[in-house]
C-alpha cells in the first residue's frame, strides 16, 4: 500500500461519519431506516480504513521488530497550508493527519466501538416497532420506536466523526477542534431526550444534566486553550511530531525553563481533568446518564473521556520533561488520577443506579490511566486506554440491555413507578437474558482485572508493575502511594463489581420488572458479543515478555509497538542532558502480580461472598454495607456531598449574582433606573416648556389679538348704517378742515383783527 | 350791481339750508329735495363767480348747464332708488335703512 494511499485513507477516516452526519441532517432524516443505514455506512466506513491503517503500521513495524519505528514512529503524515500567518509559506499554520502506533491503536478500538455501539442503537431505540402509544417528542419512548431516532444517529455520527478527526489530527488545534465538537455532542446527546421530566426536585433532568456536562467540560476547555496558545508560543508550531522533537523539547526548556514547561503541562492536563471527569471536575459524569444509554457508551467508555486521556498520552514527551527538572507535575497530575481511582471506587460501592456504578467505574479506571501518566507508565496508560474502552463500552451496552429488558418487563406488567434502573428492583435475570448476563460478566471481570483471561487484568497488571518498579527500583516514595491507592482501588473495583453482578444477576427477581424481563434483540446482543471477545483477548497483546520469568516465549507486542512512538524522543532527551524515563521492559517481579491476583480475585470473592451467596430478598432492605459503614455509606452513596459543595460555593454564588446583582440592581436598577431618570427629566422640562409656551407665547399672542379685537369692536360702532349720521359726520369733519384752512391762509389778518 | 358777496350769502343760506335738510330730515324723499337745494345753491355760487368774474367766457355758464343736468339725472335715480327701497321695506324713512349697520 502506497504512502499516499494510506494518506488519503486517514484522511477519509473522520470524513465517514461527519459525511453522514451532514447526510442524515439535511437529507435522510424523514426516513429512520435510512438514518441508521447511512449512519452505519458512514462508520463502517472508518472501521474498514481504521482497522486496513492499524494492522498496515503494525504488520509494517512488525517486520523488523519495530526497530524502524523507534527510528521514525511518524508512519504516515500528510497535511495542507491553512492559515497564512505570514509570506513564508513555512511558518503557516498547517491542518494534516498523522499516524504513529499510539494513533494506530487507537484507529483500532474507535471505530470498533463506536460501530458497534450504532449497531446496538438501532435495537435500542427499538427501530421497527410502531410508534407506541403517548409518543412525546423529546421524551423516551418505552413502547415503540424513539420519534427522535433520526437525530440520534446523525448526532452519533458527528460525535464518532470528532473523536476520529482528534484521533488523526496531527496537532494541537485540530484535535482541539474535535474535543470541543465533541463537547457539543456531548451537550445535544446527553439532552437528548429533552422533554423528560422528574417529579423529585433534586433529580436532575436531561437538560439540565447536559448543561452541567458541558459547562464542566467548558471550563477545563479554557485552560487547555490557554495551555495552546502557551504551546504555540514556546514551540512555534502545534504538530506533535515538530514540537515533540527532542531538539525541540530542549529548546523549549531553555526558552521557558522546566516551571514554564510544568505550567504548560498542567494547563493541558486541565482539559483532561474537565473531559475525563477527574476531581475536581468529576461531577458531570455520573449526570450524564440522563442520556440514552448508547451515548453513555460512546462517551464514558469509547470516546469523549477516552479523548482526554488519549491527549495526556499524546503529549507524553512534554510531560515527561517537565517532569524531569520538577517533578510536582507528575506529582499532581498522578495525585489526581489516584485519589480520583480510589475516591470514585468508594462512592461505587454504594450506587444503586446500574448506570451509576458504571459510571464512578469510569472515572475510576481513568484516574489509574491518568495516574500512570504521573508516574511515567506511558504504554501502561495507553494499554489501559485501549482494554478499557472495550470492556467499558460492553459494560455499558450490557447494561442498556439490563434497562432494556427491565423497560420490556414495565410495559408487560404495566408498572411505570417503579425505577427499571434500580439494581434492587432488578434480579434473577440471569435466566431472563442469558446473553446480556454471560457478556456483562466477562465484562466485568475484565473491569475487576481477573487474571489472565482478560484483557483488563493485562493492562492494570502493567501498571501496578510499573509502580511497584519506581517505588522500590526507582526510589519513588510518590510511586509506591500511588501503587498502594491503586491497589487498594482495584480491591474496591472488583467489589463492587461483584456486588452489582449479584445484584442484577443472581438470586430471583424481586419486582415484575425483573420478572418479566426477557433478553434483548439481535441488534443489540451481537456487538455484546463482539465486544466481548476484545475484552477477552485483546490482552494477549501486553503479555509482559518476561512474563512469570520466562524469556522468549511472549512478546510484549503492545508496549513494543506503542511505546515505539515515544521511545526515540525520550531517548534523544536523555541524550541531550535532561533526564526523562526511558521505557524498559520491566524486570518480572512476583510482587505486583500477586498484588494484582489477589486484589481482584480477593475483590471478587468478598463481594460474591457479601452479596451473591444469599441474595437480596426485597428492594427495599438497606444494602449489606449499610450496618458496617454507618455513617460513612451516606457519604459514600452521597457522593461525598461534591455536587453540594459546588453547588455552595459556586452555582449559588453565580445564579446570586446573575439573578440579584446584574438583573435586579444593575439592570433594573441602574440601567432602567437612569433611563427613567432621564425619561423622567426631559418629561418634567416638557412640562415647563408647556406651560412658558402656553402662557408666554401663545398668552402674549392672543393678548394682543383680543386688544386688537376690543378696540376693532369699539370702532365698529361708529358703522351705523344710517346715512344722515355719516353727512353729519362728514360735514362736521370737512368744517373743521375748512376753518383750519381759512386759519392757515388767513392768520396775519386775524393776527391783526385780534390785535395781538 | 349789487356787490358779489350778497349772491355768495344767498347761496351760502340755500346751501345750508339743503345741508340742514339732508341731515336732519326723515323722509328719504325729502333728502333728495335738500340735495337739489344744494346742488342749486352751488349753481348760484357758479354763476356768480362767472358772471363777475369772467363774463367773456362761457366757462361758468357751461359749468352750470352741467351740474343741472347732472342734478336732474342724480334726482331720477335717486327717486328710483327710493321707490325701489320703499317697494322692499315699506318705509322711507331714513333711519330704518341701516342694514349696512356694523
Amino acid at each position: 500500500m502506497s504512502e499516499e494511499t494510506l494518506a488519503l485513507m486517514t484522511w477519509l477516516v473522520p470524513a465517514g461519519p461527519l459525511l453522514a452526519f451532514f447526510l442524515i441532517m439535511l437529507v435522510f432524516n424523514r426516513s429512520k431506516t435510512l438514518s441508521w443505514v447511512v449512519a452505519w455506512a458512514g462508520i463502517f466506513t472508518s472501521l474498514f480504513l481504521g482497522w486496513t491503517i492499524a494492522l498496515t503500521v503494525f504488520f509494517d513495524g512488525w517486520r523488523d521488530h519495530f526497530a524502524s519505528l523507534i527510528e521514525q514512529p511518524l508512519v504516515i503524515a500528510d497535511s495542507v497550508l491553512w492559515l497564512p500567518f505570514t509570506r513564508d509559506a513555512a511558518r503557516w499554520l498547517q491542518m494534516g493527519v498523522a499516524v504513529d502506533p499510539l494513533t494506530a491503536v487507537m484507529l483500532f478500538m474507535v471505530p470498533f466501538a463506536v460501530a458497534m455501539i450504532l449497531v446496538y442503537s438501532v435495537g435500542y431505540h427499538r427501530w421497527g416497532m410502531g410508534p407506541g402509544d403517548h409518543v412525546v417528542l423529546g421524551a423516551p419512548n418505552h413502547s415503540g420506536v424513539d420519534p427522535l431516532f433520526s437525530r440520534f444517529f446523525a448526532l452519533m455520527s458527528l460525535f464518532g466523526g470528532a473523536m476520529l478527526l482528534l484521533t488523526v489530527a496531527d496537532n494541537l488545534l485540530l484535535l482541539f477542534a474535535g474535543w470541543e465538537i465533541m463537547g457539543l455532542c456531548s451537550y445535544l446527546l446527553i439532552g437528548f431526550w429533552y422533554a423528560r421530566e422528574y417529579d423529585d426536585p433534586k433529580a436532575i433532568p436531561p437538560r439540565r444534566a447536559a448543561i452541567k456536562a458541558f459547562m464542566t467540560t467548558r471550563v477545563a476547555d479554557v485552560f487547555m486553550l490557554l495551555g495552546i496558545v502557551f504551546f504555540y508560543r514556546v514551540f512555534g508550531t502545534l504538530n506533535f511530531h515538530e514540537a515533540f522533537a527532542a531538539e525541540s523539547l530542549a529548546g523549549a526548556a531553555e526558552a521557558v525553563g522546566f516551571g514554564g514547561l510544568a505550567v504548560m503541562t498542567l494547563l493541558l492536563f486541565t482539559g483532561t481533568v474537565g473531559k475525563s471527569a477527574q476531581w475536581p471536575l468529576h461531577t458531570w459524569l455520573p449526570d450524564a446518564m440522563e442520556g440514552p444509554t448508547p451515548v453513555s457508551a460512546v462517551i464514558h467508555a469509547a470516546a469523549m473521556v477516552s479523548a482526554g486521556v488519549y491527549m495526556l498520552i499524546r503529549i507524553f514527551p512534554l510531560v515527561a520533561t517537565a517532569m524531569a527538572e520538577q517533578p510536582y507535575a507528575g506529582l499532581i497530575i498522578g495525585g489526581i488520577g489516584a485519589f480520583t481511582a480510589i475516591m470514585a471506587a468508594t462512592i461505587a460501592l454504594a450506587q444503586y443506579d446500574v448506570k451509576r456504578v458504571l459510571d464512578y467505574s469510569t472515572i475510576s479506571q481513568l484516574g489509574y490511566m491518568v495516574a500512570a501518566i504521573g508516574i511515567g507508565a506511558y504504554v501502561a496508560a495507553a494499554f489501559h486506554l485501549i482494554t478499557h474502552a472495550f470492556f467499558k463500552a460492553l459494560l455499558f451496552l450490557g447494561s442498556g440491555s439490563i434497562i432494556h429488558g427491565m423497560e420490556a418487563g414495565a410495559e408487560h406488567a404495566h408498572d411505570h413507578h417503579t425505577d427499571p434502573q434500580d439494581m434492587r428492583n432488578m434480579g434473577g435475570l440471569r435466566h431472563k437474558m442469558p446473553v446480556t448476563f454471560w457478556t456483562f460478566l466477562i465484562g466485568g471481570l475484565a473491569l475487576s482485572g481477573f487474571p489472565f483471561i482478560t484483557a483488563g487484568f493485562w493492562s492494570k497488571d502493567e501498571i501496578l508493575a510499573d509502580a511497584w518498579f519506581q517505588g522500590t527500583e526507582g526510589g519513588s516514595i510518590f510511586a509506591m502511594i500511588v501503587f498502594v491507592v491503586l491497589a487498594v482501588a482495584a480491591f474496591l473495583t472488583a467489589f463492587y463489581t461483584a456486588r452489582q453482578i449479584s445484584l442484577t444477576f443472581l438470586g430471583k427477581p424481586r419486582t415484575a420488572l425483573a420478572e418479566h424481563a426477557h433478553e434483548s434483540p439481535a441488534f443489540m446482543t451481537i456487538p455484546l458479543l463482539a465486544l466481548a471477545f476484545f475484552a477477552v483477548t485483546f490482552g494477549w497483546l501486553g503479555i509482559p515478555d518476561n512474563f512469570l520469568g520466562t524469556d522468549g516465549i511472549f512478546t510484549n507486542f503492545y508496549h513494543h509497538f506503542v511505546g515505539a512512538t515515544v521511545e526515540g524522543t525520550l531517548h534523544g532527551l536523555n541524550e541531550l542532558g535532561i533526564h526523562v524515563h526511558e521505557l524498559t521492559t520491566l524486570p518480572f517481579n512476583w510482587i505486583p502480580l500477586l498484588t494484582s491476583l489477589i486484589v481482584a480475585l480477593g475483590g471478587l470473592a468478598l463481594g460474591w461472598w457479601v452479596y451473591g451467596r444469599t441474595a437480596r430478598e426485597t428492594t427495599e432492605e438497606p444494602d449489606r454495607l449499610q450496618r458496617p459503614l454507618g455513617a460513612a455509606w451516606g457519604f459514600l452513596a452521597n457522593k461525598w456531598y461534591w455536587d453540594e459543595l459546588y453547588n455552595l460555593i459556586l452555582v449559588q454564588p453565580v445564579e446570586w449574582f446573575s439573578a440579584t446583582f446584574v438583573y435586579e440592581w444593575v439592570d433594573k436598577g441602574l440601567i432602567d433606573g437612569t433611563l427613567h431618570l432621564i425619561a423622567r427629566s426631559v418629561y418634567t422640562s416638557g412640562q415647563y416648556f408647556k406651560r412658558f409656551e402656553e402662557r408666554v407665547i401663545s398668552g402674549g399672542v392672543d393678548a394682543i389679538k383680543d386688544g386688537f379685537l376690543s378696540l376693532a369692536r369699539d370702532f365698529r360702532t361708529i358703522q351705523t348704517g344710517r346715512l344722515q349720521e355719516y353727512v353729519l359726520v362728514t360735514t362736521g369733519i370737512a368744517s373743521v378742515l375748512a376753518i383750519l384752512v381759512l386759519i392757515i391762509n388767513w392768520w396775519d389778518t386775524i393776527r391783526v383783527w385780534l390785535g395781538v | 350791481m349789487v356787490p358779489l358777496s350778497w349772491y355768495l350769502i344767498v347761496a351760502a343760506i340755500l346751501f345750508a339750508m339743503g345741508l340742514y335738510g339732508v341731515i336732519a330730515r326723515r323722509n328719504a324723499v325729502a333728502i333728495l329735495m335738500s340735495v337739489e337745494l344744494m346742488l342749486n345753491a352751488v349753481n348760484i355760487n357758479l354763476i356768480a363767480f362767472w358772471r363777475y368774474l369772467t363774463p367773456d367766457r362761457p366757462v361758468g355758464l357751461a359749468w352750470s348747464l352741467f351740474v343741472l343736468a347732472l342734478a336732474a339725472a342724480e334726482a331720477a335715480v335717486g327717486l328710483a332708488l327710493v321707490i325701489s327701497v320703499y317697494r322692499e321695506r315699506d318705509s322711507v324713512i331714513a333711519d330704518e335703512l341701516d342694514s349696512l349697520k356694523y
